[in-house]
């Protein structure tokens, strides 16, 4: 039809990218919501009105309202101070979860898609064999194994997360490695190192960025879920995983104390997916969804 | 209108469709596109009307429009387009369902895609049919097997169990007719149907279509931007550009005396086979349809362009009853119409052996470990025993349908993968065993530049960057050299220098193209290879591009491996020709002496399967039979066996026929070799010999 | 149907379980505490300590263990539990059958109400009701399922909407209303991000056939659009659909370890959570490694429905 638009999507330039981002509305949702809570969570004891670990005997179970802005737990700790804190493990492990899946899976990625054949044959099979072990089960085995401090915490669920960040590089970088120009670049006698960072990577970087934005919030989910079970980082680094856990013991007397960081979960990882959709639509729009 | 008004009009008005000042709009994030302005034309029935225009001239838009499937985003702000008496904007939807498919018929291009991939060719038929037509049963399974038969599908019952992937893409294609003949309809819209497909293949189809226009007294519109298609079939041709009607007439007419400079353009700068014609490129590039400058559309790159071109409203005007150009100094125009010159032949004085295949073999898809231990898996053999050198200074032609290993060849050459057997030797060195810094040599020396110009430049990168790239490897050249060297080749590309900072994407493909033929040129090659270099673009862009090429060429003295599938553009350019069918060379020559007698069987139907745009030409073309033989299992013997009109025998079956000498130039440098078991004088027949005398 | 294709997945099936039981082993034996210690517990003394280890056959060499571990695997002999010395493999088949019910009709509620969600909002796109639709799945993906389930639990255990039980699980045997009072929490619970996720991905495979040139023939052959919807565009749209239903076989096998312990019901998921708090290893082996081996046969599975329903994959050419 002759309204083709002529621009390459898939691939971006800036700064023409930024404006393009932000007028639209699912990166707009996202970012208004997301950047509020990353930065409370980031100043973390600073602003929380009462020290988080300090207990108030004579409060336990304090209602929302009042003195306390969201109420208090069965020991008398101050929710909203609890909930920002435990915010930043939570988000810590979602981030850092994702850049060890995408130090792992874009390299693996990429070489799998641009050398082929017996290389690609062993590192997806690997792949595979990594993603037939259920995410959750995966997890748990790694930290039964290792000790559950926040580190191997989000060492597990980054490698639990490498074949899924390998395999979205190596369908975009198997796409782009037999394009004409990567051709010349060869024909020209480039080096693989240059051809696979120089002339592919930015090339495929739309996809990657799509798939590691929807990776931190599947990274959260997993990481407040392993804490749930008690493999998280644990106390004092209680994230909203450990406080569902604990507030599911106390759920008669105190639903609030469930509710709230129920309610943080949901809208932080909400706000990341609406977000990762967004970038899906004006970065990648053919891609299809992730997987989980 | 009362019933008998409508009786009264349409006995004396045989107008199947009329479509009268129709426009289009398409609403964009930054405005409007003004895809369709003022156009008109009608149909009669039996008549086949070609509508012809290159991309962006709104030629799909106006088939869409038709049969009314536009985008969310279209509009249509004026005209209408009356079908049998009816207007069919005003239709409400279920009218509208009950014309399409029914009466009118809308056969889309690119026919892999547009079958459904998990339904039977037989049952996607069929449903056309039982959903317009009372039958069912025996007597629809009957009627689909008639209309396969009808577009000369061979064993239609077999074919119509298939699925679409299961056929190639000839036959999907008039698969696709078919489904659109199942209710014989009124009107047969098709949209460019011989796109993609090979020249033999192509060849076939269009007599298809001419057949087909004998049996029924359908009208047809045909679109296409393949001119010499509409030479051969259509009886009235419309000419579209930028979406406005250029000029309409008679097909006779319109090709020998055009009135509009548009299709005198076009028509000097479509490469024609054998007419040793230097092509005249059209100037600059089709507007972009944002906004519509005042006057005529064409006047930026009009050779006839005058102030008042400039302004006002052009209309159409008609030099004789039925023909009606939309210029108004057509006069002008044809009293000294545009034409193409005669080129002069090149005179090449060939040096030394630069590159050179000896007895090469590229097989792809070996299967892995298992594949080959469970069963006897066979490779894709693409190139299977291929002699071939390229001296200084000259230009080797390398032609073929799709999939007979011309690219791979051409690949192979410049190393970009490893011939499976046999050895590519760069001025007489296997360049298996050149050193690093042989090697560097031999990149900087041998470049390519591809098909697809869009894919062929990094999106992510700067045209300077592009074209600087190949100086920072291979020359020693500063960051100034290098920066006025950048502007020296835009200049000799012709592109602005303004251009330097923008990324690929901000490019038409033909400066695309160009600023992939300057990154070539950068560090001064001896060698490039052109695979398809022109085969995406307009035709009114190729020429240009072309002449580019030939500039160029004499201005490095560089020689070129050109690998086309378009005969038209190989004899433009080259001085040696290779012609290879399923991985083999099976002739070899100067030009001239390819494009005369003797020839190859295979080569004699290449060259007689292009259809020349001259309506008048007599139809003596040879057909191959059924489709190119799978690769991955090579008939035996001579590989074109199967399908070649001469065979004479066992012996064609069984031995493979040797490249042998038929002709020798006074030098003794240039030889004429053909691989076939023919005599001499079978094969020197000449190229309009009937098919049955051969 | 291609029995070498078969052959060849069926292979690399296998191969997949070997290393993960390989894996697993390697990794269960870097628990810190040996076995011995872990079941006497604070009774041990050095003696004791070898005693067990001895009956246990602790002190053979690493790799006979190993061989031994891999051949119990594929002939379901996980051992005994540390911990109340039943055979593993009796402990895991009444649970795995609770476990597999559980997912089962999970599974059920997601293919009924996802996939028609999904395909209306595809063919309804960008009206309300596609926008209503892609608002509940963006609620559904982010929403844990630890977080679901406890919500559940809380809004539909007690006060006025507390219709269900809170935990517990009652056979068929025993009447399907109790059966189902007992299953519908935890599998709904289950379903949530499942159940989003498939909806998803439904519209957006939907939304790419109904762009694609054949459906266009099929609108231009007159079908009404009903027709082009259950003729053209539902096979092709839903073929990915197959796949997907697959690898949430696996997200569900993950993550009926947090839905049933937070509703009490007896299955694997419980089991592993209680051997992980025991270090219970043989336990936990065979908790991991057999829902692995369901999901490979879930994706196995997949694999040929996919190549039944989609006449362009010539098995064994890819």
């Amino acid at each position: 039809m002759s309204t083709e638009d002529t621009t390459t999507v898939g691939s971006f330039q800036l700064p023409s990218i930024v404006p393009r981002l932000l007028s639209n509305r699912k990166i707009l949702v996202g970012l208004t919501v997301l950047l509020p809570i990353i930065v409370i969570t980031a100043l973390g004891e600073s602003i929380t009105p009462y020290d988080p670990l300090q207990t108030h005997v004579a409060d336990k179970y304090a209602a929302p309202g009042g003195q306390y802005l969201l109420g208090t737990d069965n020991l008398g700790r101050d929710i909203l101070s609890r909930l920002i804190t435990g915010g930043q493990s939570s988000l810590l492990l979602g981030f850092g979860a994702t850049a060890v899946s995408m130090s792992a899976g874009v390299p693996i990625g990429l070489s799998a898609g641009y050398l082929k054949g017996r290389v690609d044959e062993v590192l997806m099979r690997l792949m595979d064999i990594m993603m037939s072990v259920p995410v959750l089960l995966l997890g748990i085995l790694i930290l039964v194994a290792l000790s559950s401090n926040i580190v191997n915490v989000i060492l597990a669920i980054g490698i639990v997360y490498v074949p899924r960040i390998a395999r979205v590089t190596r369908s975009a970088t198997l796409a782009v490695s037999e394009e004409p120009y990567v051709m010349a670049a060869k024909a020209r006698g480039e080096s693989t190192s240059h051809i696979l960072f120089k002339e592919i990577m930015p090339n495929v970087m739309a996809p990657i960025v799509v798939e590691g934005s929807i990776r931190v919030g599947y990274a959260i989910m997993i990481g407040t879920s392993l804490s749930f079970l008690g493999l998280g980082a644990g106390p004092p680094h209680a994230d909203w995983g450990y406080m569902i856990a604990t507030a599911r013991l106390h759920i008669y007397q105190t639903p609030w104390f469930l509710l709230w960081p129920s309610l943080a979960l949901l809208v932080t990882i909400m706000a990341i997916n609406i977000l990762g959709d967004g970038l899906r639509d004006v970065l990648d729009p053919r891609a299809m969804e992730g997987e989980l | 209108m009362s019933a008998q008004e409508t009786q009264i009009r349409s006995d004396q008005d045989e107008t199947l469709l009329s479509v009268d000042n129709l426009s289009v709009e398409f609403a964009v994030s930054d405005g409007r596109i003004q895809a369709l302005r003022d156009v008109s034309l009608s149909i009669e029935s039996g008549e086949t009307l070609g509508i012809a225009g290159e991309s962006g001239s709104g030629k799909s838009t106006l088939a869409y429009a038709i049969v009314r499937y536009l985008d969310n985003n279209a509009h249509v702000p004026e005209g209408s387009i009356e079908f049998k008496g009816r207007d069919l904007l005003e239709m409400l939807p279920a009218e509208l369902r009950s014309v399409r498919g029914k009466q009118i018929a809308h056969v889309a291009q690119n026919a892999s895609r547009a079958l459904n991939p998990s339904m039977r060719i037989g049952k996607q038929i069929r449903e056309t049919i039982e959903l317009h037509q009372d039958v069912s049963g025996e007597e629809a399974q009957n009627r689909v097997h008639e209309v396969l038969d009808q577009v000369n599908i061979p064993d239609p019952l077999e074919v119509a169990k298939r699925y679409p992937n299961e056929l190639s893409g000839g036959q999907q294609q008039r698969a696709l007719i078919a489904t659109g003949l199942a209710c014989d309809p009124d009107l047969l819209i098709l949209d460019e149907p011989t796109t993609g497909l090979d020249v033999t293949t192509q060849a076939k189809l269009l007599d298809l279509i001419e057949e087909l226009k004998g049996e029924s007294d359908a009208g047809i519109l045909l679109i296409t931007h393949n001119l010499s298609a509409i030479a051969q079939i259509a009886d009235r041709v419309n000419i579209l550009y930028a979406g406005e009607m250029m000029e309409k007439g008679p097909v006779d007419e319109v090709f020998t005396e055009p009135a509009n400079p548009y299709t005198q353009a076009l028509l000097a700068t479509t490469p024609e086979i054998d007419s040793q014609k230097d092509l005249r490129a059209i100037p600059g590039q089709i507007p972009e349809l944002g906004s519509i400058p005042d006057g005529c559309i064409f006047a930026d790159r009009c050779a006839f362009v005058t102030e008042e071109c400039r302004s006002g409203q052009i209309d159409m005007e008609s030099p004789t009853p039925g023909h009606q150009t939309r210029c108004q100094r057509w006069e002008t125009a044809v009293e000294d119409p545009i034409k193409s010159g005669t080129k002069t032949a090149r005179t090449s004085s060939p040096g030394d052996v630069i590159l050179e295949a000896d007895d090469v073999h590229k097989h792809y898809d070996e299967g892995g470990f298992v594949q080959n231990l469970v069963r006897d898996h066979k490779p894709v053999q693409a190139v299977q025993g291929v002699n071939l050198q390229i001296r200084e200074g000259e230009t080797v032609g390398l032609v073929g349908e799709s999939g007979c290993g011309k690219s791979t060849l051409g690949r192979t050459f410049l190393r970009l993968h490893d011939p499976t057997s046999g050895s590519i030797k760069y001025r007489g060195t296997d360049i298996a065993s050149l050193s690093k810094s042989e090697m560097k040599e031999f990149r900087s020396e041998c470049q390519i530049i591809f098909q697809d110009p869009d894919a062929s430049l990094n999106p992510r990168k700067t045209v300077k960057r592009i074209i600087a790239r190949p100086m920072e490897m291979f020359t020693d050249l500063d960051e100034d050299e290098r920066n006025a060297r950048v502007d020296e080749l835009l200049d000799q590309v012709n592109l602005s220098g303004d251009l330097k900072t923008k990324f690929p994407h901000a490019l038409s493909g033909g400066q695309q193209q160009r600023v992939a033929i300057a990154r070539a040129f950068a560090a001064n090659p001896s060698l490039v290879v052109l695979d398809e270099p022109v085969s995406s673009l307009d035709v009114s862009v190729q020429a240009s591009i072309l002449n580019l090429l030939d500039d160029l060429r004499d201005e490095y003295n560089t020689s070129y491996l050109l690998i086309s599938h378009d005969m038209g553009v190989i004899e433009n350019i080259c001085d040696r020709l290779a012609v290879m069918y399923l991985g083999n060379v099976i002739e070899e020559g100067p030009l001239t002496e390819v494009f005369t007698p003797p020839y190859h069987p295979y080569t004699r139907s290449l060259l007689s399967s292009i259809p020349s745009l001259d309506p008048h030409e007599d139809d003596t073309r040879i057909r191959l039979e059924g489709d190119v033989p799978s690769a991955r299992d090579p008939p035996s013997g001579c590989s074109f066996h199967t399908r070649c009109p001469q065979k004479i025998g066992d012996v064609c079956e069984t031995d493979e026929p040797k490249l042998e000498t038929v002709e020798q130039t006074s030098n003794g440098q240039q030889t004429h070799c053909i691989a076939c078991h023919l005599d001499d004088p079978e094969m020197s027949k000449p190229l309009d010999e009937p098919a049955e005398n051969l | 149907m291609n029995y070498l294709y078969l052959g060849k997945r069926l292979v690399i099936a296998f191969l997949s379980l070997l290393v993960v039981s390989s894996v697993v082993f390697a990794m269960t034996m870097a628990l810190p505490g040996s076995a011995a210690e872990i079941i006497l517990g604070t009774q041990q003394t050095e003696q004791s300590v070898q005693q067990v280890r001895e009956e246990m056959g602790l002190d053979r060499p690493l790799s006979e263990r190993y061989v031994d571990f891999v051949i119990g695997v594929f002939t379901l002999d996980f051992g005994d539990s540390l911990i109340s010395d039943q055979p593993v493999t009796e402990m895991l088949i009444p649970r795995l059958i609770r476990t597999l019910q559980l997912a089962v009709v999970a599974m059920l509620l997601s293919i009924v109400l996802a996939i028609p969600m999904g395909v209306i909002a595809a063919a309804k796109r960008d009206t309300l009701s596609d926008t209503a639709i892609t608002n509940v799945s963006y609620v559904g993906v982010s929403l844990p399922s630890f977080v679901s389930a406890s919500l559940l639990l809380l809004f539909f255990t007690t006060g006025p909407l507390g219709i269900f039980p809170s935990g517990g699980y009652e056979p068929l045997s025993e009447g399907f209303i109790p059966w189902v009072r007992h299953l519908a929490l935890p599998a709904i619970a289950l379903n949530f991000v499942v159940f989003a996720y498939v909806l998803r991905q439904t519209r957006s495979s939907m939304i790419e056939t109904l762009e694609s040139d054949y459906i266009r023939t099929a609108r231009l052959k007159g079908l009404a659009e009903r027709s082009v919807l259950a003729r053209h565009a539902l096979r092709n749209g839903l073929l990915p659909t197959v796949t997907v239903l697959a690898i949430n076989f696996g997200w569900m096998m993950g993550s009926v370890v947090i839905v049933e312990e937070i509703f009490s019901y007896p299955g694997m998921g419980r089991l592993i959570v209680q051997a992980i708090a025991e270090r219970d290893l043989p336990v936990i082996q065979a908790g991991i490694l057999v829902p692995t081996a369901a999901f490979v046969f879930a994706n196995l599975l997949a694999d040929v429905v996919y190549t039944v329903l989609d006449p362009r994959i010539e098995l064994g050419e890819k």
